[in-house]
């Protein structure tokens, strides 16, 4: 039988505000346990939430960014059930009233194509904080709460069942993670717990429209973890379904060392979360003037980036979609365009040598010791022939390991072209003359050997020969006489 | 000394007649000597009252102290203060210390009031008689084998028997004005959201409202001037003007116009209460009032809807006491169920544990539109049947509870018949209505109070119009026997 795969996210991302949704206290990762956490994290009897406005107003952005409705009126409720990094024993969240409603993105999959995703809804909440199981020898041991983190505003983005393959669900994860960094309203950092993915799975007959049972994988923080998962969750779901079984609702966690997945909650202890509204706090009413406010400075997004470099400068799909993939990096390519006018160049040199180069170092391009002005000094003299194609390579490496702008390599290099045509005649009219034998192939019609010529001039130039000149220079002389 | 206004002992110690430490003395004294009675304090705080009345004198000294400046009051032990225990009634928090004042502690402080201690109260403010105490109950002063009201019974009765000059308290659902009739005090509940909810322990978020308890409508004022106002720690608090309450009591009241709801006067009502009631009404009129019969219809569905709505909030509120952080933890928890279980089995009374499972319930899947989202409709019913009145009168008045002071341990065994005392106070938490309740003339020496009910943020119109009457009539001023 052919399966359908049916994924759908729940994604966490942690706003990027200096304090928490419901206190004043810090957000700043890393600190050592409970230092960050107030009196409002704790819990503790007769404290009460006040709601960050900065928190409300990054939600405003991407719900713009997705083209989605932000809600005039939502609603915080509370989510209850017990766990003892959870002080209040609820989870402050969104329920019946999410505060931006349906939007769209649309990825890029590995032919090419591109396909629209749906967003169903995003809602702010609070996270939890975290507890630490510690064994001991004895095989009894601690468990220590560190609340640090409880509190901490997040933006929960739900998809529709949209995605059909892992790798389709990894695209959607990456659009929606290179969106929120783009747009400021989050740093993205996988490693600190900022982007935390659930992927709901299941799987169908080919052509059933009707959904099949699903399983959800919780806490995903790495790309590869999300395909991998996904990966083995359908094929675990396939197993059961073929092999005469049912798949069982449930929640289930990924170990990357084992490469599997397994069930997370055993069924009887399955929650029932007894949503209501949250008395402590008022509805989140929004007029337009925030919105304004919200979205003001909201920059160029990057699916009309990728267009428009697109149709503005006439690259190809897949260079456009490199160049967007994120936000420093396209301002970059837009600063080297405008300063050389050169935008293929521009998108070879950055998509090639730089890409390389950041890669090798494994380092952001905003750590880049070649910045955008120093790259467009490059393009610039192999514009004017200063440096050849080849030649430019060794300045950039140059540039790299921090020995100056283009300029200032070339001249301590001596990688001048020499376009000299007094110096190359006399060059060349040596070569010619010590080779009698090449002259008499060549003119005996051997027209390869016009190659020994050209290899012989950039041997004797150390390269810096402006391989146009020689071309011309090589073909008058070898034709007269 | 006991016996005098805020306003005379605030004069008085401006006059340097006496100090702030003298009359601190003689209130602790009190204290000590006749609280074993009443039971109505939790904690005495001794030794921080006399450091706060020195602070008192030194200030009133150099000219520069607050209102109420060395006035000796008692705070509900349901406010948070920082240094003294704040138990809320419960073995629950019987360890507990807030590092944080409530808003409403902190703005009587910086107005000088000097705080005697916490008073007892029904475990979380669930109850109707105090006898839900982890502490035990409070005895009326009036007579010692009846309860003080409840849930602020424990600042009822402290006030009534001359204890402190006045109180804190809290009212869900009646726990201000019932325990103010009963005991033979004035009693305020401001509009819902009129003193911030700040370190104010939660019993349910969308009743609780800090208010007054004291000897008469002008000391209420004096404090409720001090506590009013918004706070941005509190988001449901309410950005309104507060006007100068003392300023209002004077005001003329004829030409008032009183509604009487027909609804508070029916099957239930102690029908010598009705009379004294009355009786008060006839002395408005007196004055200049007009009454009118009104109708609140929805009324009779106010206590069904109230413990739906209060034991929802209840349970969530209730579950951040989970023997994890602070408060009891039960001893030797085997896992994690257990540590929960037992922690709060131990540390919750039968009467906490009820309304958290009612709420638990209410909240449940498949239940919570069949129970929560229709008591919030009717919830709005409620307020509209009062919107419409307002529309024709200035206030409505009618009994605070349906009888006096009833014996110890008699509704203890019968919930219901319990939870119905509140029956004509919960209405106005359920709309969000400002409420007061004033002595009258007692039946057979057990005091009977007159509810005043007025519209939002008209707490100045209530404290004038308890006041006028109690220009005219001697009611509030009767004491105890042996308090007096």
């Amino acid at each position: 039988m052919q399966w359908e795969t049916v994924i759908g996210l729940e994604i966490h991302t942690q706003l990027a505000t200096q304090s928490k949704i419901f206190s004043g206290a810090s957000t700043a990762f890393g600190a050592s346990p409970n230092t960050q956490a107030c009196a409002i994290d704790l819990g503790l009897p007769g404290v009460l939430p006040v709601l960050n406005a900065e928190a409300v107003r990054l939600a405003v952005r991407f719900g713009r960014a997705i083209g989605a409705e932000v809600a005039p009126r939502s609603v915080f409720a509370r989510k209850n059930y017990f766990y003892p990094d959870l002080p209040k024993g609820y989870q402050i969240s969104q329920y019946e009233l999410p505060i931006v409603g349906e939007g769209r993105v649309e990825i890029v999959l590995g032919d090419g194509s591109v396909k629209s995703i749906g967003v169903t809804r995003a809602h702010l909440e609070e996270d939890a904080g975290k507890s630490l199981h510690e064994e001991n020898l004895a095989g009894g041991g601690y468990t220590g709460i560190d609340l640090n983190r409880a509190g901490t505003p997040l933006l929960e983005i739900v998809s529709e069942p949209d995605m059909r393959t892992p790798q389709e669900a990894v695209a959607y994860a990456r659009k929606i993670h290179q969106l929120v960094r783009w747009i400021g309203i989050s740093d993205g950092n996988m490693q600190e717990g900022s982007f935390r993915v659930d992927a709901n799975v299941s799987v169908r007959p080919l052509g059933q429209t009707r959904f099949g049972t699903r399983t959800e994988i919780k806490n995903l923080n790495s790309f590869r973890f999300i395909e991998r998962a996904i990966q083995f969750e359908v094929e675990r779901q396939i197993d059961v379904i073929e092999g005469g079984g049912s798949v069982v609702q449930e929640t289930r966690l990924y170990d990357p060392e084992r490469d599997e997945t397994r069930p997370m909650r055993s069924k009887e202890e399955a929650n029932d979360y007894r949503y209501f509204p949250d008395p402590d706090l008022l509805p989140v009413e929004i007029d337009v003037a925030f919105i304004v406010e919200a979205v003001a400075d909201l920059p160029e997004l990057p699916d009309s980036m990728r267009e428009r470099f697109h149709t503005q400068y006439g690259l190809g799909e897949y260079d456009a979609s490199l160049l967007t993939a994120g936000r420093e990096l396209a301002q970059y390519f837009e600063a080297v365009v405008q300063a050389t006018a050169e935008p293929k160049l521009a998108a070879n040199w950055v998509n090639g040598e730089l890409a390389a180069a950041l890669n090798r170092s494994e380092i952001d391009i905003a750590q880049s010791p070649v910045s955008a002005a120093m790259l467009a000094g490059l393009i610039h003299r192999i514009q004017d022939g200063t440096v050849s194609g080849k030649l430019a390579k060794q300045v950039f490496e140059a540039m790299w390991s921090g020995e100056g702008d283009a300029d200032s390599v070339i001249q301590a290099r001596g990688l001048r072209q020499i376009t000299d045509s007094g110096a190359l005649e006399s060059m060349i009219a040596a070569i010619v003359a010590a080779n009698p034998g090449q002259v008499e192939q060549y003119r005996a019609g051997k027209d390869k050997v016009f190659g020994f010529f050209v290899g012989q001039v950039m041997k004797e130039s150390k390269g810096k020969a402006n391989p146009q000149q020689v071309n011309e220079i090589l073909m008058r002389v070898l034709a007269s006489d | 000394m006991q016996n005098k206004s805020i306003a005379q002992m605030a004069a008085e110690l401006r006059l340097r007649n006496y100090s702030s430490v003298e009359l601190t003395r003689h209130y602790l004294e009190r204290i000590a000597r006749l609280d074993p009675r009443l039971n109505s304090f939790i904690s005495v705080a001794s030794e921080s009252a006399l450091a706060a009345a020195e602070r008192a004198d030194r200030a009133i000294a150099s000219g520069d102290a607050g209102p109420l400046a060395g006035i000796p009051i008692a705070h509900k032990d349901i406010f948070c203060t920082a240094g003294i225990k704040t138990s809320c009634g419960s073995r629950m928090l019987d360890n507990f210390i807030a590092p944080y004042d409530a808003t409403v502690v902190e703005r009587l402080a910086a107005a000088g009031a000097v705080v005697l201690g916490k008073t007892n109260m029904d475990e979380f403010a669930m109850g109707s008689s105090n006898e839900t105490s982890y502490y035990g109950p409070v005895h009326n002063p009036w007579d010692a084998d009846r309860v003080p009201g409840g849930s602020s019974g424990g600042s009822a009765a402290a006030v009534a028997a001359r204890l402190c000059a006045a109180a804190t308290g809290t009212d869900t659902g009646g726990s201000i004005r019932q325990p103010a009739a009963l005991c033979g005090i004035t009693g305020i509940k401001p509009t819902y959201g009129r003193c911030s909810r700040w370190g104010m322990i939660a019993f349910a978020s969308s009743l609780d409202q800090a208010g007054v308890l004291a000897r008469s409508a002008a000391d209420a004022a004096c404090l409720l001037d001090e506590m009013a106002g918004f706070d941005p720690r509190d988001s449901t608090s309410a950005d309104v003007a507060v006007p100068d309450y003392v300023d209002a009591l004077d005001d003329d009241i004829a030409g008032l116009r009183i509604g009487l709801p027909k609804e508070y006067f029916g099957e239930g009502l102690d029908p010598r209460v009705a009379a004294s009631v009355q009786d008060a009404i006839k002395e408005y009129e007196r004055l200049g009032a007009k009454v009118k019969e009104i109708s609140l219809p929805n009324s009779p569905l106010s206590v069904p809807v109230y413990y739906v709505v209060a034991p929802a909030e209840c349970s969530s509120n209730l579950a951040r006491f989970d023997g994890v952080r602070y408060g009891h933890r039960c001893e030797n928890p085997q896992d994690l169920e257990d540590l929960y279980k037992r922690s709060r089995a131990e540390g919750f009374g039968d009467e906490v544990q009820r309304r958290i499972m009612i709420g638990t319930y209410v909240l449940s899947a498949g239940y919570y539109d069949a129970y929560y989202l229709k008591a919030q409709k009717i919830r709005h019913l409620i307020a509209d049947d009062f919107a419409r009145a307002f529309e024709d009168v200035d206030v409505v008045m009618g009994p605070t509870a349906p009888s006096t002071a009833f014996a110890l341990g008699a509704k203890t065994d019968d919930p219901v018949a319990m939870y119905l005392n509140d029956i004509y106070t919960i209405a106005t938490n359920l709309a969000g209505l400002p409420g007061m309740s004033i002595p009258v003339e007692p039946v057979e020496g057990l005091p009977v109070g007159l509810q005043i009910i007025g519209n939002y943020f008209q707490e100045a119109r209530l404290l004038n119009v308890a006041h006028r009457f109690q220009h005219v009539t001697h009611w509030h001023q009767g004491a105890p026997s042996g308090f007096e």
